[in-house]
């Protein structure tokens, strides 16, 4: 089968040049037949791509340790859930993994726009071939996933442990979708410059792609956010590593992009900004896929150095390259057809908050290659940590915050200062209010950025909710539906709207959990004997006693700890650590190397709506190591004792590994009986599952702004004179049937 | 066996790719470009129209900046509608029939 795959990869490759010349033909002589060729080719890209993926996992849940990846991430042992997650913990399987998804998403636009914007679908097409021939060249040429060996292993690695974790099935597909969407609208955004056809039409085509790109983007940020809480062990949930801001990079543009286009959709402005944005965007997604690949910054997440760094340069080199020179050569064509008529109206507002948006980019783009610009200048790689990062993003978060208040309470175009009024008044007593409160009843006056973020996030609330309100209330003027009955129906009516209003509330919500929980933790680091107890964050936490588990893929030490607050019990938590074998070190003994392989943590958690108790476990093996080096040598001797015709018998080779077997497990069960001090670290953190509730809302929010309208709802129009104040002139006689919001 | 299975994989790629060079397509008017132009221009300003109705029932445009943003907005969608019209819009329900989304 790998023979297969081989030749499924090369035909791809074939495949996507082919397409690439025939789209690029039948665009420039106008023969469709070439065009519609061009288009099979991306299909028949999909249709390779999936079998070569399905022979791929296929060897993962087979076991087929004659796959060079299948025998370096997988293993017998492995469950079956993560063998199917194993294929993209490798350098190979998650190259093909993205021309996979690359595929499949460069499908469906191709397929959905076949009738549609036939002049600058067939650049689009070239373009998205040529990501895809990329990325298929990769696994052919250089990481090939198909790799064998004609002595194949009885036994593979096996997944990095710290990988054994449900998010970490599904956080890379989302990324690699994030990252493979965002190049349709660049694909879009390329033809339409090429063809100079600048109006809506890219943008209407390719509007969803953008936001599912945000969407998943952003969900994989969250999930990538989430095991590092749970399994990392250091407490935290964003340490501004190169590869997290690698994914953060990409979607901040791609969500300034989304309120962008809004603003060239109604006013025909902001074209050149627009297409920049998105070209700016998916450049930045590539960017992230090569972080995470060569090797050039260090990072947990990264694959390590390889030999990709160069094919990825060039790259981006051509796709800034390009994007300069066609929004260059295009400049006429790109000029805003109006003006902003205010200050005060949304379009101010988005401008407003793209541009903070991108300052956000510049930030975090600059603080993540400052190690790799100043081993450049000075030669010496200067290291940058999350207090870099702080002074810049969390001004810049606190008036993105502000602004996702302020956008939904103006109207397009202009306002009024009565109407100003009439609708922040509510919103900014509610933000002024919890400020007050706070600062009577609680010590945020000692945080004052997380004081202001709080009363920001209050404010915000409070408009969305307003918004929320009278949307109904409208409605329930024109329908005489009942309250519920008008609420789903507005929101259902006007999905881009109001899911971009709840966004913005998870957004919210989110800030305001990110805010207290870096601002009000608690944490301590102690060493404890069993029935000893420290005190954190006003919780106190007690070693009641060891507990131990032996597996063979595993030896975990841990604690059972109980947390009680005010003399009363709250909660038991446990809290283990995971040593894994390093089978292949040739320095260890055969008992040393059960414990010196890859370690994860087991967080013992006790989540709440108002704050988190977190706590791990780092038990020390320095008391054991005196009886691990007497096994070692034991062990050894025996081995040595055996003739090799001894030592190939398989009731031999049993019998050793029963009693290695054994004689870890009495190393473990040694640990229980006569337990030592281990180190602890403790955490109280405030707010922390306001993180995760704002990342669920954001994620409602997005899925109703990208589920699509009906198409006779979106084309009815509002007739004239039917809303809740009368118009008193006549307008030009635009004739419509009904007003329903 | 796998090498069966290649040859028929090949097969098939090529009998697919190339199935559109085997016909003549149909080639297309020039105007349906303008017009797919024109519709989409309609649809983003029937969304503007209903965005200004409801900003204006939720307060935040008064009954004078309504008044002005909507007969501008309706200006500008009739313009379309009639450049709809003259680039064959009947194709594409005309004026009223497109107004009114039946």
């Amino acid at each position: 089968m790998a023979a297969l795959g081989r030749v499924l990869l090369i035909l791809g490759l074939v495949v996507a040049l082919y397409g690439i010349g025939a789209s690029l033909h039948g665009a420039r002589s106008g023969q469709l037949e070439w065009v519609q060729s061009g288009r099979r080719a991306v299909y028949t890209l999909a249709a390779l791509m999936t079998l070569a993926f399905a022979i791929l996992e296929d060897a993962f849940l087979r076991s087929d340790f004659s796959f060079n990846v299948v025998s370096s991430a997988s293993s017998t042992t492995t469950p079956t859930f993560y063998k199917l997650a194993a294929a993209w913990s490798t350098q190979q399987g998650s190259l093909l993994l993205w021309v996979f998804l690359l595929s499949l998403w460069s499908s469906l636009i191709l397929f959905l726009t076949r009738n549609r914007v036939r002049e600058i679908a067939p650049y689009a097409t070239a373009v998205l071939l040529g990501f895809g021939a990329f990325f298929v060249s990769l696994t052919v040429f250089f990481a090939s996933p198909f790799g064998t060996t004609a002595n194949p292993p009885l036994q593979g690695a096996g997944l990095d442990p710290l990988l054994l974790h449900a998010s970490m099935m599904i956080h890379p597909p989302m990324l690699y979708s994030g990252y493979t969407l965002l190049t349709i609208p660049f694909a879009f955004a390329v033809g339409a410059l090429v063809t100079g056809r600048l109006g809506n039409e890219w943008i209407a085509v390719t509007r969803r792609f953008a936001l599912a790109a945000w969407l998943v983007l952003g969900i994989g940020i969250l999930l990538g956010a989430r095991w590092s809480y749970t399994e990392l062990g250091w407490g935290g949930y964003w340490a501004w590593d190169p590869v997290e801001n690698a994914a953060l990079m990409p979607w901040l543009c791609v969500t300034a992009f989304i309120h962008s286009i809004m603003i060239q959709e109604k006013r025909g402005m902001l074209k050149i900004w627009n297409v920049s944005l998105i070209l700016g965007s998916s450049t930045l997604a590539i960017l992230g896929t090569f972080l995470v690949r060569s090797g050039v910054l260090d990072s947990i997440h990264a694959f390590g150095a390889s030999t990709l760094g160069i094919p990825f340069v060039i790259l981006i080199g051509a796709m800034v390259a390009v994007s300069i020179a066609l929004v260059t050569a295009r400049r006429e064509v790109l000029r805003s057809e109006a003006r902003l008529d205010s200050l005060l109206s949304r379009e101010a507002v988005f401008l407003f908050q793209n541009l903070v948006l991108v300052a956000m980019v510049a930030v975090v783009f600059w603080i993540t290659f400052f190690p790799l610009i100043s081993e450049a200048i000075t030669g010496t790689k200067v290291s940058v940590g999350p207090p870099a990062f702080r002074p810049f993003i969390v001004p810049l978060a606190l008036v993105l915050v502000a602004l996702s208040g302020i956008g939904p309470l103006i109207a397009w175009r202009r306002v009024t200062a009565a109407n100003l009024r009439r609708n922040f008044t509510i919103p900014v007593a509610v933000g002024a209010a919890t400020c007050v409160v706070l600062l009577l009843a609680s010590n945020a006056a000692a945080r004052p950025f997380a004081l202001i973020m709080f009363s920001l996030g209050a404010f915000v609330l409070a408009s969305v909710a307003q918004e929320l309100w009278r949307g109904t209330a409208a409605r329930r003027a024109s329908t005489r539906d009942p309250v519920p009955v008008a609420f789903v129906r507005l929101i259902g009516r006007n999905r881009r709207r109001y899911g971009g209003y709840i966004a913005h509330a998870g957004l919210a919500v989110l800030l305001i959990g990110v805010a207290a929980s870096s601002s009000f933790a608690h944490s301590r680091d102690v060493i404890l004997s069993p029935g000893q107890s420290a005190g954190v964050g006003g919780y106190q936490v007690q070693y009641v006693r060891p507990v131990e588990h032996v597996t063979n893929a595993k030896v975990s030490f841990g604690a059972v700890l109980d947390l009680s607050k005010g003399g009363k019990h709250v909660s038991t938590l446990t809290t283990t650590r995971g040593f894994y074998p390093a089978p292949n070190d040739p320095g260890l003994g055969p008992i040393s190397d059960a414990f010196n392989g890859q370690a994860d943590s087991n967080v013992g958690l006790r989540a709440g709506l108002t704050r988190d108790i977190w706590t791990v476990v780092n038990p020390d093996l320095t008391p054991l190591q005196s009886e691990i080096t007497a096994g070692d040598r034991a062990f050894l001797k025996l081995m040595t004792s055996l003739t090799p015709a001894q030592a190939r018998q398989p009731a031999v080779i049993d019998w050793i590994r029963y009693y290695r077997a054994q004689a870890i497990a009495g190393l473990a069960a040694r640990y229980v009986s006569h337990p030592w001090p281990i180190e602890f670290l403790l955490i109280v953190s405030p707010m922390v599952t306001w993180i995760w509730l704002g990342a669920l809302i954001i994620a409602f929010g997005g899925l109703i702004a990208l589920w699509p309208i009906p198409l006779r709802a979106r084309r009815r129009a509002p007739a004239r004179g039917s809303a809740r104040q009368p118009a008193a002139a006549p307008s030009p006689p635009v004739p419509v049937r009904e007003t329903v919001y | 066996m796998e090498l069966l299975v290649i040859l028929a994989v090949l097969a098939a790629v090529t009998l697919f790719v190339s199935g559109p060079l085997r016909r003549a397509a149909p080639s297309e008017p020039e105007g349906d470009r303008r017009i797919a132009e024109l519709e989409a221009a309609r649809e983003a300003k029937y969304l503007e129209i209903r965005d200004a109705e409801l900003d204006h029932s939720t307060g935040k445009l008064s009954d004078e900046d309504y008044r002005v943003v909507d007969r501008a907005l309706r200006s500008e969608a009739i313009e379309i509608l009639h450049e709809l019209d003259r680039a064959g819009g009947q194709a594409s329900n005309g004026a009223g029939a497109a107004v009114d989304g039946r």
